[in-house]
């Protein structure tokens, strides 16, 4: 009886504690039939979205580790990979090597912004997110300030294509065309009509590698150390602050390379809007698959990655089909991708606050006890 | 020799007080104006679009006072109150209202949603404190994405609101023309050549702007500083802190019902959808350039911060234009507004809060 | 390197001073290797001075540094940070624990001196991106978990860990260091079952038998008694007796913590209540406070008197206030004047007029940002109605800051407030000022019923007399009731009229203030059960 009662206890909190990818499940379950897509494009659909995305949400994990929480500042690291797509699309350098370059490109840009991003939040503990949030919008303005005002002027551009009529700063939209997807057709499969971008997996799968292997060594141990309790390890001589600093430029230049793989795979660039949504869109993801602020595995992105996309994919369309306008659907799944931020949010503060109270249960248990064994 | 020195001290001290960063502000504000004459602008016009622009929005920084009061921190959700606001709008429009009643409806229908939006987002608050900042912006953007939905699905008819096709789905900008456009500014208008001052307006800011200040002076009022200031001598001394902080939500979420309504009269339209979504980010940033703090905020701040918030955003574009032949506002603007935000975060909270 | 005979530790004429006030004055001792020291003393004895002092630690830099010499096997050393006195093979296991939650047992031990195996990309990005040799590590652990003679498992996280096993954890990282000739145990019993400190005294044996000198500071006296070679106490900044524990007793050592020959420093009336009424009666009564937890005290209160609550720091004597004052989580029951009082909510308890002068005048006692005038007057504004001004039938209650600059203008003169103005903000004030202040607050309500905790904590003499006397005169000139809760004995009994000690979160006895210092000693060492 009572085991049972503990099982079902159990039970109860494994639901609590999955409930936002359980949430997502039967959203997904409902949608799927109303929206009327096939499983081969739904299939071909996610495995495209998979390639695209998963790249930029395991970036969010290294500062999680250290116990900075959701990167909002990621954000910097898409800039700093636009910056290199741009100007290697202006030096006219396409496909593979365009790629590269661009990476290259990008690592000095989000070293720089990823050190400055750093330095702000150790000044701001406590208040991580919220901080790396405004950062987002702080350096939002710096980067119109540089692509849209100094490229051409002070930046040499020489393309037309990209370049603004009026002779400096960038167009609306930069073209990828020579470059696009160039990286996922490379080794591509494809098996019943699903294709499968090898290569981008193969990437994928060696960052997951390089994550896992990071965890095991000095500085990963330094992170988790510094994640759990600050002032423990600045005790036992660990360089809290750097480590912290070293945690989020990690973060910007994987975000950066997440971006150049991710618009390869887009075919081109919204110049001033690429990157606004992007950070956003990727913490919910990562929050879908189960994650929380302050604790997050690579399953978590997967699964994320999987579930939100896909209810990316049919809320449009089973929105329609209900309501008989499009636009619904688009509007649900940014409110579902805000509300699940705000749950997961929302749960992980309560929770903590949860674990507090607990302690004076456990005196008046004693207490009890204590009293019981003095009457017998 | 040493009178210099302490000249020097007293004058460290002095820019001290007054925020580094608010005196750059200050002095840039300054110099737009000086430069306005000779770049060709009509300066009575420049100063009479910065009075309007300071009227429609003033309120909503008057918003941010009770929660930075109350230790909520800077109301990030604002949008919750803007919605109400516009849900007070075009339900007073669909009733049928117009002209100046239209604007007292909208206050009416809209202060019964802002007060139940209020207090739910406020008890959440108060589940999550020290997290404050985050969730409310999080609260805010659902919340703007939810009436998203909601403007399309809600059965609005008044053929001035829905899309003309379709027959249904609020459109995306309303014209208030024949409601209540201008309706405060009207009253007791001057207009002296180029420059006109919207008296009703400013008057009615400074109504509310009024009763907060006496608000703040009542025991109810001392009450909720306190908690502010240290919630657990508050605690200690009696003040339930809940309460305390969940009345200074409400009224921040009523504020800004009350500041999106004024902001419309002025503005001559409605604007529905992603429209709120930014609309916290100036006001939260107006306050802190007015000196305001994550945990101190006075009416002078307002007043201070919204004029020279204002006066940026009004003036760069047609100084900067003239000078340079760029169209840089937009980017000053973003990087002036979130560098103060960044700004007061990275500040460390002084007092009893841990 | 040293001289063979000079002993491993050897400390001369230590002096050590915060702001003028001399907390340590010519303390000398030695340490043989292998040797186990106990030392005991009050709270504020300058025990924990002097262990911060050998190991280092930045707060003595800080404050101005030290006077004296400490030489390790006969040379001079100097440590500017904790590294430093690490690095000399000092360890120090702290009464709060530094371990990372989610680690376990190895990697905490381990933490930051992990065993590491270079890989090429560390060639290139340097030794952080070694990667660990968890097999390696974990040898390691065990083997100090075996030096330290209590076994714990390597591969639990700390957080499921009973807290004992936390502190062996502590105890097992120190014994990790390579290097280390001393350790100096700083209340490690605190948070052991009696099986646990068994152990742990066991294990502090093995230590010494391995030549490692051990330094162990406690309450426990009968836990010296078993364990150590020479114990010595601290008193005031002195030490008073440096002896082989084998020519000591409890009696004897409980003498010289607490025994000022001055017996007459008791009140001079102390007053007897027995026949009045009893205005509270605690029953069963725990709270949670961290650091102070109280369990299942029993206390009754009588109307008029003045009673002093004392005892160790951590015995709980904090604890009783908190919890009855709605502060921390408590659970119990409490009657005042033959009334129940709801508890987690101060707001009831300021009703039935009690009032409370916390010990944290910073987080909890003071508006630090505000006004003196609003520290004055708040609570009596909030709760009684006072300093307002009533409009439309009280309908609106408008602060009557004229009002509130009489009455915190009057407490400024009586209590000799240095302040600029009654404007001015609390945080400006000096502590004495502030204690001033708070005082000022609570008798602005009125109490029947008031709790003064640690009235003299961290205040200077003049400040302190005239705290203890304002408080006096309260009780006489209102017939209100008065708690003091204090860490310092000789306080307490210049100023109430009896005396509870509370030992391990219980009342270990009640004794009139003229009891001899040795029976409020006997007491504050006991372990009640």
């Amino acid at each position: 009886m009572q085991e049972k009662k503990i099982t079902g206890k159990k039970l109860l909190g494994l639901l609590r504690d999955n409930s936002v990818p359980l949430m997502f499940v039967i959203i997904c379950a409902i949608c799927i039939p109303i929206s009327g897509f096939s499983p081969s494009y739904l299939l071909n659909e996610i495995v495209t979205r998979v390639g695209r995305n998963t790249f930029l949400i395991l970036c969010l994990l290294i500062p999680i580790i250290a116990g900075m929480g959701l990167n909002f500042g990621m954000t910097l690291g898409a800039m700093a990979g636009e910056i290199g797509l741009i100007l290697v699309s202006d030096w006219q350098i396409w496909g593979i090597p365009g790629m590269i370059l661009a990476m290259i490109i990008s690592i000095p840009i989000s070293v720089l912004l990823g050190t400055f991003c750093g330095k702000i939040l150790n000044m701001a503990k406590g208040r991580e997110m919220v901080t790396s949030y405004i950062i987002s919008y702080f350096i939002n303005g710096v980067y119109q300030l540089v692509v849209l005002y100094m490229m051409g002027k002070i930046i040499p551009i020489k393309h037309f294509s990209i370049k603004l009529p009026r002779g400096y700063g960038i167009r609306n939209t930069v073209s990828l065309l020579n470059m696009r997807q160039h990286l996922d057709n490379l080794l591509a499969i494809n098996i019943k009509g699903v294709k499968i971008p090898v290569l981008t997996f193969i990437i994928i799968a060696l960052l997951c590698v390089f994550i896992t292997w990071f965890k095991k060594t000095k500085l990963g141990q330094d992170m988790r150390a510094v994640g759990q309790d600050m002032q423990v390890a600045k005790d036992a001589g660990i360089d809290v602050e750097r480590t912290r600093i070293i945690s989020i430029v990690m973060s910007t230049v994987m975000a950066g390379f997440g971006m150049i793989i991710y618009l390869q795979n887009m075919g081109n660039i919204s110049t001033y809007s690429s990157h606004s949504q992007i950070g956003m869109f990727c913490i919910a993801a990562l929050l879908v698959g189960g994650a929380s602020v302050d604790k997050a595995s690579i399953g978590n992105v997967f699964l994320g990655v999987t579930l939100f996309h896909l209810m990316f994919i049919v809320a449009p369309a089973a929105g329609a089909h209900i309501t008989g306008d499009s636009m619904i659907g688009e509007y649900f799944r940014v409110f579902v991708s805000y509300g699940v931020i705000t749950v997961a949010l929302t749960m992980y503060e309560t929770k903590k606050r949860k674990m507090k109270s607990r302690a004076g249960q456990q005196l008046e248990e004693d207490q009890r006890k204590e009293e019981a064994e003095a009457n017998e | 020799m040493n009178e210099k020195v302490t000249f020097k001290d007293k004058l460290k001290e002095k820019v001290e007080s007054f925020g580094l960063p608010r005196l750059i502000i200050a002095g840039f504000l300054l110099l737009l104006f000086i430069l306005s004459p000779f770049v060709g602008a009509d300066l009575p016009t420049q100063f009479t679009n910065t009075i309007n622009r300071f009227s429609w929005n003033a309120i909503m920084v008057l918003a941010m006072v009770p929660m930075v009061h109350s230790g909520c921190g800077l109301n990030f959700g604002l949008p919750l109150g803007i919605i109400s606001g516009l849900l007070g709008a075009t339900l007073s429009i669909e009733f049928g209202f117009t002209g100046a009643f239209s604007f007292v409806g909208a206050i009416l229908i809209a202060t019964p949603i802002a007060l139940l939006l209020g207090s739910a987002y406020g008890w959440l608050l108060n589940k999550i404190k020290g997290g404050e900042m985050m969730i409310a912006t999080y609260v805010g953007f659902s919340s703007v994405s939810f009436m998203c939905m909601m403007w399309l699905l809600l059965p609005y008819h008044s053929p001035n609101m829905v899309w003309g096709l379709a027959g249904k789905g609020l459109r995306t900008t309303i014209s208030l023309e024949g409601y209540y456009n201008q309706v405060l500014a009207k009253f007791l208008q001057i207009n002296i050549g180029n420059l006109s001052i919207p008296t009703g307006t400013l008057l009615f800011f400074a109504l509310l702007a009024f009763l907060m200040w006496a608000f703040l002076h009542t025991k109810t009022g001392t009450a909720m500083t306190a908690v502010g200031s240290n919630p657990v001598f508050a605690k200690a001394a009696g003040v339930n802190v809940d309460k305390s902080r969940l009345l200074s939500v409400m009224m921040s979420t009523w504020l800004a019902a009350i500041g999106i309504l004024v902001y419309e009269q002025g503005f001559g339209f409605i604007q529905l959808y992603m429209a709120p979504f930014y609309m916290a980010l100036p006001a939260v940033s107006a306050i802190l350039i007015g000196g305001a703090s994550v945990n101190k905020a006075s009416i002078t701040n307002v007043i201070i911060g919204t004029f020279l918030f204002q006066g940026i955003v009004t003036m760069t574009p047609t100084v900067m234009n003239s000078m340079i032949h760029m169209d840089m506002s937009e980017v000053i603007r973003i990087v002036v507004s979130n560098g103060m935000i960044l700004y007061a975060l990275t500040r460390k909270t002084e007092g009893g809060k841990k | 390197m040293g001289n063979e005979n000079a002993p491993l530790l050897e400390m001369k004429n230590i002096k050590k001073d915060f702001f003028g006030n001399q907390v340590l004055s010519d303390i000398n001792l030695t340490l043989q290797a292998g040797q186990v020291l106990g030392l005991c003393g009050e709270n504020g004895a300058g025990k924990s001075t002097l262990m911060k002092i050998l190991f280092g630690m930045d707060v003595i830099r800080e404050t101005g540094g030290y006077e004296g010499d400490i030489l390790i096997n006969g040379e001079k050393a100097t440590f500017n940070t904790p590294f430093e006195a690490l690095e000399a093979g000092i360890g120090m296991v702290h009464q709060e624990f530094s371990l990372i939650p989610g680690f376990t047992a190895t990697e905490n031990i381990l933490l930051n001196r992990e065993s590491q195996n270079r890989r090429l990309l560390s060639e290139i990005f340097g030794e952080r991106l070694n990667t660990l040799d968890f097999a390696d590590m974990k040898e390691k652990a065990e083997k100090a978990i075996d030096k330290m003679g209590f076994h714990i498992d390597a591969d639990m996280p700390i957080n499921r860990m009973p807290v004992g096993h936390k502190q062996f954890t502590e105890i097992a990282r120190e014994l990790s260091k390579e290097q280390l000739k001393l350790l100096i145990l700083d209340e490690p019993t605190a948070v052991l079952t009696e099986k646990e400190a068994e152990a742990l005294l066991q294990s502090i044996r093995t230590m010494a038998e391995k030549g490692i000198a051990v330094v162990f500071i406690t309450h426990r006296l009968h836990e010296i008694l078993a364990v150590c070679d020479k114990v010595i106490v601290m008193r005031d900044g002195y030490v008073v007796s440096d002896v082989p524990a084998s020519e000591t007793d409890v009696a004897q050592i409980t003498r010289n913590m607490v025994g000022r020959s001055v017996e007459s420093s008791a009140r001079a009336e102390v007053r007897d209540f027995s026949g009045a009424k009893d205005i509270m009666s605690i029953r069963k009564l725990w709270v949670d406070m961290s650091g102070e937890t109280v369990r299942n005290v029993n206390l009754d209160i009588k109307e008029g008197e003045i009673l002093g609550i004392g005892g160790l720091a951590g015995q709980g004597k904090l604890g009783i206030p908190n919890g009855i004052m709605g502060l921390c989580e408590a659970g119990g029951e409490v009657t005042f004047e033959g009334e129940k009082i709801e508890l987690n909510n101060p707001r009831k308890c300021l009703d039935a007029n009690l009032a409370f002068v916390s010990e944290d005048r910073r987080e909890v006692g003071l508006l630090l940002d505000e006004s003196l005038e609003w520290n004055v007057a708040f609570p009596a504004m909030q709760i009684q109605d006072k300093f307002l001004k009533k409009y439309l039938g009280g309908l609106i209650k408008w602060r009557d800051d004229k009002a509130i600059h009489e009455v915190t203008q009057k407490y400024i003169d009586e209590f000799m407030v240095k302040c600029t103005s009654s404007k001015q903000k609390a945080k400006e004030l000096s502590g004495g000022n502030q204690q001033k202040i708070c005082l000022a607050k609570a008798f602005a309500l009125n109490p029947k019923f008031l709790f003064v905790s640690e009235p003299t904590r961290g205040i200077d003499v003049g400040a302190k007399s005239l705290v203890l006397n304002a408080i006096k005169k309260y009780n006489q000139e209102k017939g209100a009731t008065v708690v003091v809760i204090s860490s310092e004995l000789e306080e307490l009994r210049q100023t109430c009229d009896r005396i509870a000690i509370i030992s391990g979160g219980k009342v270990a006895g009640i004794l009139p203030a003229t009891a001899s210092s040795e029976e409020f000693g006997m007491l504050m060492v006991s372990q009640v059960k």
